[in-house]
């Protein structure tokens, strides 16, 4: 571990690939990412390592597809827009079993939408990062710290299980600057790819590289084989965060930057005698689904905090499947959520005072 | 005995699935016998396009990526920027390369990406049942210019080697022909010549193979390639158009 410095969310996504191993970016400016894609600008061309500013996002993921597919960690950082382009890109690689890390810092939507920081995205990113049957890996950080860490954690898992994997971030947390620790290169996990395209240099058959199936029964075989390892994924790589849940009587759902604004919304309920916990999902998929499941049963009712119209709370009742009460209190178009506002959605549901 | 001729080993045994009197089969076999003459076939990735050419991953027998529409020289840039001793090459049809493909086309270009394009232009998106390509002649008919191609409402058909040709990185240029067997021994000359330029890291070539669709356009095999001559040679004329690779490395 380095030292710990005062880092910027958004160069601190970027130190994390490089010491993660990544040696090849491909981005499209897009604000509020920007940060990103400079700090790697800079650095690469130090390193050794490609920094490449395509023609569009739709060009910068497919460049991805093809450094990936060399077998190498790889990484493009976008924001909202950009990431629809992207979603042609992601639906091969993920149909191509290829691993690579995609960064999404947020920003309000739909359409142009605005520039400031938003989670409207979490329907993209869990349901339809790609046209087809498909899943990405999708970590949401709440913290600077946190972002480094996943960075390493979401390189490991795309090539533990050969898919993609999104940081999904926004634009509060890539401004945010934080004292941080990095991992050193050394602690890093590299994975075999046996099935790379690196030239067969006559000591195997050819690789293919390929997403494409045209007799119905093969393209079932490999999409319910995917299946099998998402399922895998499901079952060991959850994660979140429970805070004060061991009393509480009412559960926060929150993610990123709004699981901040929760815990100050809580510490300040407790304080009127209001027993309230937070459940944080680090990842959005697989969405955490035994901590709703173990709290379900001994609390009054959950509420999600979200950036967006109520995007979370789909997965959060889904969960709850009718069992107790899911709300939803939120604000879009880079509205920010305060603790006064939560503080009352908390007291406005049934039974609280 | 001595071998007089046999299929090159830079092609499987899977069996073609072009039409009777397609080009295509020429064209890779004119690929993989330059990678295999040039040493490089171990070290060479190919990307296949999505057009009628979207198998060619089962038919080359070096590593192979198969790319969405259009996005071929981008899976190109990615690969190259990391195995920059590799020989990385797409293979892809008009629709794919100057329509939805354009934009990555004319960028890595402009990059000069040290990659080799092999550009098969015959007119018509053939996969598809022979729609209007972007290079489809002016009055020609498809099944979507039921008239023939109206320049006042379908624009004209883009000429990619000239156009390609006005940019800085691009090293080398040549429209070739399979029509017949001196044009093929000139086609395989500026193959070699295209792989020989990146080997060399010279920077971005592309060769523009005109090639026949007797299914699509309703002709023979032979009246195909006759029709190619009559009709696309003159407005797409062969030769070369850019060809830096004697001015020493970029």
């Amino acid at each position: 571990m380095s030292e710990r410095v005062l880092v910027k969310g958004n160069e601190a996504l970027a130190e994390a690939a490089i010491r993660a191993g990544c040696r090849h970016f491909f981005g499209y400016p897009i604000t509020p990412q920007t940060e990103v894609a400079a700090y790697m600008a800079r650095k690469m061309p130090k390193i050794g390592g490609t920094y490449l500013q395509a023609e569009s996002e739709v060009a910068a993921i497919n460049m991805v597809l093809g450094a990936a597919a060399a077998g190498m960690r790889v990484m493009t950082s976008s924001s909202s827009p950009g990431i629809s382009l992207k979603t042609e890109g992601i639906s091969y690689i993920a149909g191509s079993d290829l691993p690579c890390l995609i960064v999404n810092v947020q920003r309000g939507g739909p359409g142009l939408g605005g520039i400031q920081p938003s989670q409207a995205d979490y329907w993209q990113a869990t349901r339809a990062p790609g046209h087809g049957d498909l899943h990405v890996l999708v970590f949401a950080p709440n913290n600077v710290q946190e972002m480094v860490n996943l960075v390493f954690r979401a390189y490991d898992k795309a090539e533990e299980y050969r898919m993609p994997a999104m940081i999904l971030a926004d634009g509060l947390l890539g401004q945010m600057m934080e004292p941080v620790a990095f991992p050193d290169e050394g602690e890093v996990k590299m994975h075999d790819k046996p099935w790379a395209v690196t030239g067969h240099h006559g000591k195997r058959p050819h690789n293919i590289i390929n997403s494409l199936f045209l007799k119905p029964d093969e393209l079932e075989k490999t999409v319910v084989d995917r299946f099998a390892r998402y399922a895998a994924v499901e079952q060991k790589e959850a994660m979140a965060e429970e805070y004060l849940m061991d009393d509480a009587e009412y559960a926060i759902v929150a993610f990123g930057a709004t699981s901040r604004i929760s815990k100050a919304a809580i510490q300040q309920l407790r304080a009127q005698g209001i027993k309230v916990g937070l459940i944080r999902p680090i990842t959005l998929w697989p969405f955490p689904k035994k901590e709703i499941d173990k709290a379900c049963g001994k609390i009054k009712g959950f509420l999600t905090v979200e950036m967006n119209m109520g995007q979370m709370v789909d997965d959060v009742r889904l969960v709850v499947n009718g069992r107790k009460p899911v709300e939803f209190f939120g604000h879009t178009g880079g509205v920010v959520p305060t603790p006064a506002e939560i503080i009352a959605a908390v007291k406005a549901m049934g039974g609280a005072k | 005995m001595a071998i007089v001729y046999q299929k090159t080993k830079g092609l499987t045994d899977a069996p073609l699935h072009y039409c009777p009197g397609c080009t295509h089969g020429i064209i890779h076999k004119l690929v993989a016998e330059t990678l295999v003459e040039l040493g490089v076939e171990d070290r060479a990735v190919g990307i296949a396009p999505v057009g009628c050419s979207v198998f060619a991953y089962n038919y080359f027998t070096c590593d192979m990526v198969e790319a969405a529409h259009g996005r071929a020289p981008a899976v190109a840039t990615g690969l190259k920027r990391s195995l920059p001793d590799n020989v990385i090459f797409t293979y892809q049809g008009d629709g794919d390369l100057a329509a939805i493909g354009t934009a990555e086309t004319v960028h890595s270009a402009t990059r000069g990406e040290n990659i080799t394009i092999i550009f098969v232009n015959n007119a018509i998106y053939g996969m598809t049942g022979g729609q209007m390509a972007p290079t489809t002649l002016p009055g020609q008919v498809t099944q979507t210019t039921p008239y023939g191609r109206d320049v006042k409402t379908a624009g004209y058909p883009i000429r990619v080697c000239e156009m390609l040709s006005t940019l800085d990185g691009v090293a080398y240029a040549e429209r070739v022909a399979v029509d017949s067997v001196p044009n093929i021994r000139k086609a395989k000359a500026a193959i070699k010549k295209a792989f020989e330029t990146q080997i060399a890291k010279k920077g971005f070539s592309i060769v523009e193979v005109l090639s026949s669709c007797p299914t699509n356009w309703g002709l023979e095999p032979v009246e195909a390639l006759q029709w190619l001559r009559d009709n696309m040679m003159p407005y797409y004329p062969l030769g070369v158009y850019k060809d830096k690779t004697g001015e020493g490395d970029k």
